[in-house]
């Protein structure tokens, strides 16, 4: 496990080259600047995975969103956020590009959130059953037949992702639907998404596609637009599931800037280690000085 | 539309929109209610197109918009005319488009007289009847035969589509002759210089005064779309049912083609009017119609009086010029189809067995003819108005007079369960046991368990096959009607009874399949597609003969089956095909994606230019070509002059691209089909916490249709009881009246409450807060959501004076997984006199903190609110059935006024 | 939306969405894991004084600690069982060994800490096999500080902020309550004469735990406010309170019964309140998304 730290170096998902033949590592690249909100993405997956409606609640009253959150039954979220901007200009005579932009200081920024399928998953690094594995197409999924519940996975994920089934006690998320991938088929998400906000394909082209598109929303006067998750040098070492953002990552409830709690578990084990030596000290220290009679 | 260019469909298709240098989306929220259709605006966005959403409420179309312009509800007409006003003044119009085009040039007669010298009427107004004779809208020295269209507007369905097809006959008003023009355009009495007068006074100030748009707001999009048409550049206008829904509703979407044919963006790529449709296949219920006053193919209902055989009839219907010209063809192999050998040119094909229509059959008067005892019998085939139609109440009251009423849906809708537990249940105004309708419910095969077509936004036939057998009793729509109409065949045979002819006579011989001997649908669809002498599938429209030797279910639909294949089953991928997608699906009329598509081209045939080349015509081959199916006869030359005595298609020239319109060209100002003028005139709606700025003597449409009665009391104008403007839309999560959705968990939790959307400042000024529950109240009644405020609704500054909006989704009625009081419930009934379409997108209300009172005592809180604002009392005396229809006759007269 | 609208608590500006955590709290239960972590911290310095004892001839000490690793092992592993739900759960646990897992290796410590805890306790209980009994109970005390320390990684080995941003310490603060807890178990129960190594055990492990959790106060920004705040520093300091007691009863009552009484309770008592503390901390840090963003916004601007 001292690789851990060298291991964010490679460019492939912990675990995926061991296969005999891994194919390209895929994923999704989620461009929320042509996001409509539509959550044709969140019912295609319930849909598809035959994942339980959660008992219907009341208004939440937060924009058009009653998800509220990623969990074992909602593998997919649509966020919306409502802001007041400082009013934009559009020149009527260029053809800018200005999403989320009304020119009249308001704007709605709708995204769809889902499992990152992080390069170095603290989620399956934690699990102490092998529950959680690396498939041939770099992705991390859930053996729901191991899963003893044990929880541990939950807290790790840096995302807030997977959860517990409190009926249940098992966890579950996003499988970037294995068993569709397998037959050759899109994730079902993807495929309803209408705007193609939701794009599948291997992650290296989804990288240079995102790098572009960026470039077109930059040249386009939206300079707000940036990358989240796409960098192989960040803290999980590049998300499989990555973004295109309108605003700071926190504001779509994503942690700015994750870090796969394993990189420390090295030094974590040596500190035990010397904790554990100084136990066996004191403890050995205390019998030194005079039997008793 | 189809009173402006000749046919009731939008003139284009979603994919077209990326060729688009600008979309304005007006009147509809095309992201929440189209998403799949949205994916071609931004596609558009990404390559540059300027996207402008013009909507009371900041939706998430506006999040997707390049530019976001709010405005009052019900003021459309003003903002629309404004732009006009600043084309006109500033000439900024496509002028080649429009001298060539449209009837700019066309001499009005001189007892013509505008609005703006009547103060608010036209020429014609009828007092006593309330209604126009449109005589002195016509063209100088052409005469006009009543137009098909005057007729039409019995219009019913409450539909987007509805309005359209009610104009869509309006093509039919048949000139005799050619107008006299004026090629400068200088005469005053010139369709542009009257349009110039008419729209005079809709300046950017007028405009900010009405709709609450900034002056330079106006100024800015105009310009826009001056600069984004033209030769070489076009823009497309989408609206849906935030036009359709006013009582002028069909006055909205004229004043968009009126612009749109000003700047040249009509039938070329990029350009025109899209209009988009609701129900999946909404299009196809207005082409083979569930209105009880057209025919398939908008071939008007003949009326009893008016028509006693098949030569007056065609006579008085056809155009003499234009397609409709043909139509006698189209009737005849009609008739051949239904009635078969029993049909021949000495019975008159069976003319008379065709039902005839007496007067205004549409929805809303029904119900009303329910409440009075008239109508007796009710079948709800895939409708749910206890929760969907304006006013539930009113609604509820009618099938709670009925001796029988029929349900077929999917689920256990409101309408199937209002004897029990209505809302009038809990109040007392209704009690169970004294409700006598019988009530049936029939539970219905859904599209996916069936075989059949949609036909969609784009005209577009699509096949769908059955994915799943429907579960237990559920049973197709077309199964029930075959089988119903073969029970009720079998009974009847044998009789010697006249009246039973028109039956025993029908062509009623589907192939059945499987246990439940289903019909099959591929059959009808090549019945409706038409065969010639020797049975084989007709290739197309053009084929069909007067002579009693074609057959064809529906002339607009004819060649769907072309080759003897299903069409509609068509399924190229994109890739494999030109970007007009000619082989996905079949659209009518022959396949055509874009219509009146020669006029992409000049008048010369040649394209205007390189950029927007679609349809030109090739000198070698001596015929048009292009991307798409020419609309147009294929080898008719660009310099084919008419002959004087040219009748039917013949007369119309080479250069007139209209080829239905009597004079092939695009109407600016409409001589013949409209109930409510010419040209569109900026009414305030029904109801309107603000007077008429432009015409105060004429405070809303005086030719709209009102239903002035106990149960259906109005909000008096400028009321300080109901101050607030509220409109009512859909949500991306739930479908119309909610069968579809309020039944379906993962749906139902992304929506689960129904709530109201209003701003910051106006909960402020209520004491209205997030989450919490407000009550909303008008003279009808008063219902409770939950509250969300968002900045997306903003209050307006209308004549110096703040009015606050209010929002309301109407999907959620008292069953289902999610439940919550109709919108619906909150609507007065006051509709278009066109299209007969309610105005449910524009009243006014209360709004205060806190749920409403509960039975009886909600009725007490209504009425009290009703006192205070002087409104009349509203409790309604149901006529036991039985009424003589004259008494009734009486009342409704009454009641226009 | 932005906390400034809510409250204008100046050194919590921060976005959220809508106020939501952003990572996933733990989905263990209380008491269960808390009560996990003390017992198996009572069992490892039990087996371990128990070893040494038993080598120096001290019975009485030998005995109890035999019996509190056994009791405490099988009752720690009761509580994780409880929290798993089903106790066939328990074992998947075994199915594979990951270092990459605190709770894979640990499940692998547990169980043979647990069998030969169980063994010696039998053989001390019986008195068959003194052999085997001794050679198990060796073993187990071999094994003790590992049993004592590794519940701190599983802990730290989180998205937790307030467990992981403490990482360094945890393992001593949890050393250290493990030999205050277990020692104090000897003080209370073991005569004077005999409890000598336990007395000097807990009050050198109290030294161990009061310095760790003083280093959490001051090295952690706001990750270690949880600690400093709330229910969490209640307990926390209930347990420092505790454990001073103790020690102070230790120190001066070395040869009173009714002293070593009241140490070895307040002792035990403070491992308990310092075990939930730390829990508790953590929970309040994994449910307040100000202790996720704020530090990695700081990361991420530097
Ligand atoms: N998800 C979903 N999709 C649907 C449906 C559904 O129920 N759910 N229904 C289908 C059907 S039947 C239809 S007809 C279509 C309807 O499609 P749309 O017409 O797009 O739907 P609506 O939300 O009824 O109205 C559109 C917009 O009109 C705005 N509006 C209201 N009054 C005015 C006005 O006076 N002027 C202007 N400019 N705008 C106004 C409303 O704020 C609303 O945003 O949708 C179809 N698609
Ligand atoms: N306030 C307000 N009112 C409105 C509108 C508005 O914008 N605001 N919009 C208007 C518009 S545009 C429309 S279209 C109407 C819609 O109003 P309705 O048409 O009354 O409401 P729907 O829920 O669409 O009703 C369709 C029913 O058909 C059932 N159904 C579905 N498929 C089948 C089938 O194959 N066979 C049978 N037999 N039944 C089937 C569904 O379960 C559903 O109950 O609402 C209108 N009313
Ligand atoms: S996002 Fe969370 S759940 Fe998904 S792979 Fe990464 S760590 Fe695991
Ligand atoms: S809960 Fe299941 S998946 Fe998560 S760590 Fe435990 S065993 Fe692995
Ligand atoms: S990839 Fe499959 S499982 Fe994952 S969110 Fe999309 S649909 Fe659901
Ligand atoms: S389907 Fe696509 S557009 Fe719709 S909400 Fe999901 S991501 Fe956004
Ligand atoms: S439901 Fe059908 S009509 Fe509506 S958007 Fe989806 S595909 Fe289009
Ligand atoms: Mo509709």
């Amino acid at each position: 496990m001292i690789e851990v730290g060298q291991r964010r170096m490679l460019p492939m998902a912990d675990g995926h080259a061991s296969y005999p033949q891994p194919q390209p590592r895929v994923g999704f690249f989620t461009d929320t600047s042509v996001c409509i909100g539509c959550k044709a993405c969140e019912v295609a997956c319930k849909e598809w995975n035959g994942v339980p409606t959660d008992v219907i609640g009341s208004l939440t009253g937060e924009s058009y969103d009653n998800t509220s959150a990623l969990g074992a039954n909602a593998w997919r979220h649509v966020a919306f956020i409502e802001q007041r901007v400082p009013a934009r200009q559009t020149d009527p005579q260029s053809p800018a590009l200005q999403p989320g932009a009304d020119g009249d200081g308001l704007r709605w920024l709708m995204s769809s959130d889902v499992c990152k399928h992080c390069t170095h998953a603290a989620c399956l690094d934690v699990c102490p059953t092998g529950s959680l594995f690396r498939t041939e197409f770099g992705t991390v999924v859930v053996q729901e037949d191991i899963c003893n519940g044990c929880g541990y996975c939950v807290p790790a994920c840096p995302y807030g992702v997977i959860d517990q089934r409190p009926d249940d006690g098992r966890v579950f998320k996003c499988t970037l639907c294995y068993d569709r991938l397998r037959d050759g088929l899109e994730p079902a998400c993807a495929k309803a998404c209408p705007t193609d906000s939701i794009q599948f394909g291997p992650v290296d082209e989804l990288r240079e596609r995102a790098g572009q598109r960026v470039a077109q929303l930059h040249h386009g006067g939206v300079d707000e637009a940036r990358l989240y998750g796409h960098d192989p040098a960040d803290g999980v070492g590049g998300d499989g599931a990555f973004f295109l953002l309108l605003d700071e990552p926190e504001a779509y409830g994503l942690p700015p800037d994750p870090v796969v709690t394993t990189r420390d578990l090295p030094s974590m084990w040596r500190h035990a280690a010397a904790a554990a030596v100084a136990f066996a000290a004191v403890v050995a220290g205390s019998f030194l000085g005079r039997q008793p009679k | 539309m189809g009173t402006s260019f000749g046919r009731g469909g939008a003139t284009t298709f979603p994919g077209d929109l990326v060729n688009s240098d600008v979309i304005v989306i007006e009147g509809s929220n095309m992201a929440e209610c189209h998403p799949v259709a949205f994916q071609w605006v931004v596609e558009a966005k990404q390559r540059g197109t300027k996207v402008i959403h013009v909507d009371p409420r900041f939706t998430r179309t506006s999040a997707l918009a390049d530019r976001y312009v709010p405005l009052r509800a019900g003021t459309d007409i003003a903002f629309l005319g404004g732009l006009i006003h600043h084309v006109l003044e500033n000439e900024l119009d496509f002028r080649d488009y429009v001298l060539n085009y449209t009837n700019a040039a066309a001499l009005l007669r001189e007892d013509f007289q505008d609005t703006e010298e009547l103060g608010g009427l036209f020429s014609g107004w009828n007092p006593e009847t309330g209604s126009y004779d449109p005589m002195s809208w016509q063209y100088e020295g052409a005469f006009e035969s009543p137009a098909a269209g005057q007729r039409d507007q019995w219009d019913a369905h409450h539909e987007a589509g509805g309005a359209e097809s009610a104009g869509s006959g309006g093509a039919a008003g048949a000139l005799g002759a050619k107008p006299e023009r004026d090629e400068t355009l200088q005469h005053p009495r010139t369709v542009y210089q009257t349009l110039r007068r008419h729209f005079a006074r809709y300046t950017p100030e007028f405009v900010e005064q009405v709709c609450g748009i900034p002056r330079d707001t106006v100024v800015e999009i105009a310009e826009t779309l001056a600069r984004n048409s033209g030769r070489d550049r076009t823009g497309a206008f989408v609206y849906s049912v935030g036009w359709t829904q006013h009582t002028v509703g069909v006055q909205y979407i004229r004043t968009a083609a009126i612009l749109q044919a000003l700047l040249g963006n009509v039938g070329r790529p990029g350009g025109g009017i899209l209009a988009l449709r609701g129900h999946a296949s909404i299009q196809g219920s207005t082409d083979i119609p569930t209105l009880f006053n057209l025919l398939p193919g908008y071939i008007p209902m003949p009326h009893a009086h008016q028509h006693e055989d098949l030569e007056g009839y065609v006579e008085a219907d056809a155009g003499k010029t234009g397609f409709w010209g043909e139509m006698r063809s189209y009737v005849v192999s009609l008739l051949k189809s239904w009635w078969g050998d029993a049909a021949s040119a000495d019975n008159d094909f069976c003319f008379d067995y065709l039902p005839r229509v007496t007067g205004d059959h549409s929805s809303y008067p029904t119900v009303r003819d329910q409440i009075d005892g008239i109508v007796k019998g009710y079948f709800l085939v895939g409708e749910n108005p206890a929760v969907g139609s304006a006013n539930g109440k009113m609604q509820r009251l009618g099938l709670a007079n009925l001796d029988w009423l029929v349900v077929r849906d999917l689920a256990l809708i409101e309408s199937a369960t209002f004897w029990k537990d209505g809302p009038e249940i809990e109040t007392g105004e209704l009690a169970t046991d004294a409700i006598k309708t019988e009530v049936f419910f029939l539970p219905a095969a859904a599209h996916t368990e069936k075989d059949g077509t949609f036909t969609n936004t784009q005209r577009l036939l699509q096949w769908h096959h059955k994915a799943v057998e429907p579960p237990g009793d559920c049973r197709s729509d077309l199964w029930f009607y075959y089988h119903l109409g073969r029970i009720i065949r079998a009974k009847l045979a044998g009789s010697t009874d006249e009246m039973d002819r028109p039956l025993l006579d029908l062509t009623w011989d589907y192939p059945t399949e499987g246990p439940v001997a289903e019909p099959a649908a591929d059959a009808v669809l090549r019945e409706i597609n038409g065969t010639d002498a020797a049975g084989k599938a007709l290739p197309g429209y053009t084929a069909l003969k007067d002579d009693g030797t074609t057959r064809c279910g529906c002339w607009i639909y004819s060649g769907v089956y072309a080759d003897e294949q299903n069409h509609a089953d068509d399924r190229q991928p994109r890739g494999e095909q030109s970007w007009v997608a000619p082989g996905w699906g079949w659209a009518w009329p022959m396949n055509r994606r874009i219509l009146y598509n020669r006029a992409s081209a000049d008048p010369d045939g040649k394209p205007w230019s390189e950029r927007k080349a679609y349809v030109w015509w090739d000198e070698e081959q001596g015929s048009w070509t292009g991307h798409d199916v020419p609309d147009f006869q294929a080898d008719k030359r660009p310099d084919y002059e008419p002959p004087p005595d040219a009748r039917s298609v013949a007369a119309i020239g080479g250069a007139d691209p209209f080829i239905m319109q009597t004079d092939g060209k695009a109407w600016l100002f409409v001589p013949a089909g409209l109930a409510d003028g010419p040209m569109p005139t900026h009414f305030e709606p029904e109801e309107s916490p603000f007077e008429n700025l432009l015409y105060p003597e004429q405070h809303a449409n005086p030719a709209r249709q009102r239903f002035d009665r106990p149960v259906n009391r109005y909000n008096p104008v400028g009321s300080e009881v109901y101050p607030f403007v509220f409109t009512t839309y859909r949500l991306t999560e739930h479908h119309t009246a909610g069968g579809m959705s309020r039944w379906v968990a993962v749906l139902s939790e992304l929506q689960p409450e129904f709530f109201c959307e209003v701003s910051p400042e106006l909960a402020h000024e209520r004491g209205l807060e997030n989450g919490g529950w407000a009550t909303i109240v008008s003279a009808r009644t008063a219902i409770e959501a939950r509250v969300l405020v968002s900045d997306r609704v903003r209050p307006l500054r209308i004549a110096g004076r703040i009015v606050h909006q209010i929002g309301m989704p109407y999907h959620w009625g008292g069953n289902g997984l999610v439940t919550g009081d109709p919108a619906n419930d909150l609507i007065g009934v006051s509709t278009d006199p066109n299209a007969h379409i309610q105005e449910s997108k524009v009243g006014t209300c209360d709004i205060i903190p806190g749920r409403r009172p509960r039975g009886s005592a909600l009725v007490e809180f209504v009425a009290a609110y009703r006192h205070r604002a002087g409104v009349a009392d509203g409790t309604e005396s149901m006529v036991a059935s039985g009424l003589t229809s004259d008494v009734a006759a009486a009342r409704r007269r009454k009641e226009q006024r | 939306m932005s906390r400034r609208e809510q409250t204008a608590v100046p050194e919590a500006r921060f976005t959220s969405y809508y106020e939501r955590p952003i990572i996933k709290p733990p989905t263990w239960k209380m008491p269960d894991v808390p009560a996990y972590l003390f017992l198996g911290g009572v069992a490892g310095t039990s087996a371990s004084l128990a070893a040494l004892a038993d080598l120096t001839g001290r019975p009485a000490l030998t005995r109890v600690g035999r019996l509190g690793a056994a009791l405490g092992a099988s009752l720690g592993v009761g509580a994780l069982i409880h929290d798993l739900g089903r106790p066939s759960r328990f074992l998947n646990m075994l199915r594979v060994f990951k270092p990459t897992s605190p709770l894979s290796v640990g499940s692998w410590i547990l169980a043979p800490f647990g069998f030969l805890a169980s063994v010696s306790a039998a053989s001390e209980v019986t008195g068959v096999l003194p052999a085997a009994g001794r050679a198990a109970g060796i073993g187990a005390g071999v094994l003790g500080p590992a049993v004592s320390t590794y519940t701190a990684v599983l802990l730290a080995d989180t998205a937790v902020p307030s467990w992981h941003a403490a990482y360094p310490e945890l393992p001593f603060l949890f050393a250290g309550s493990a030999l205050t807890s277990g020692g104090g178990l000897g003080v209370l129960t073991v005569p004077p004469a005999q409890a000598g190594p336990a007395r000097r055990t807990a009050l050198a492990g109290a030294v161990m735990e009061l310095a760790a959790s003083q280093r959490v106060d001051q090295r952690l920004g706001v990750e270690g406010e949880p600690y400093r705040t709330g229910k969490s520093a209640v307990l926390l300091n209930a347990g420092r309170v505790l454990t001073l007691a103790g020690s102070a009863f230790a120190v001066l009552g070395p040869r009173s019964r009714l002293a070593g009484r009241l140490a070895g309770g307040a002792m035990l008592a403070a491992g308990i309140c310092t075990r939930l503390g730390v829990f508790t901390a953590g929970m309040a840090s994994a449910k307040d998304p100000k202790y996720t963003v704020v530090p990695q916004r700081e990361r991420a601007n530097r």
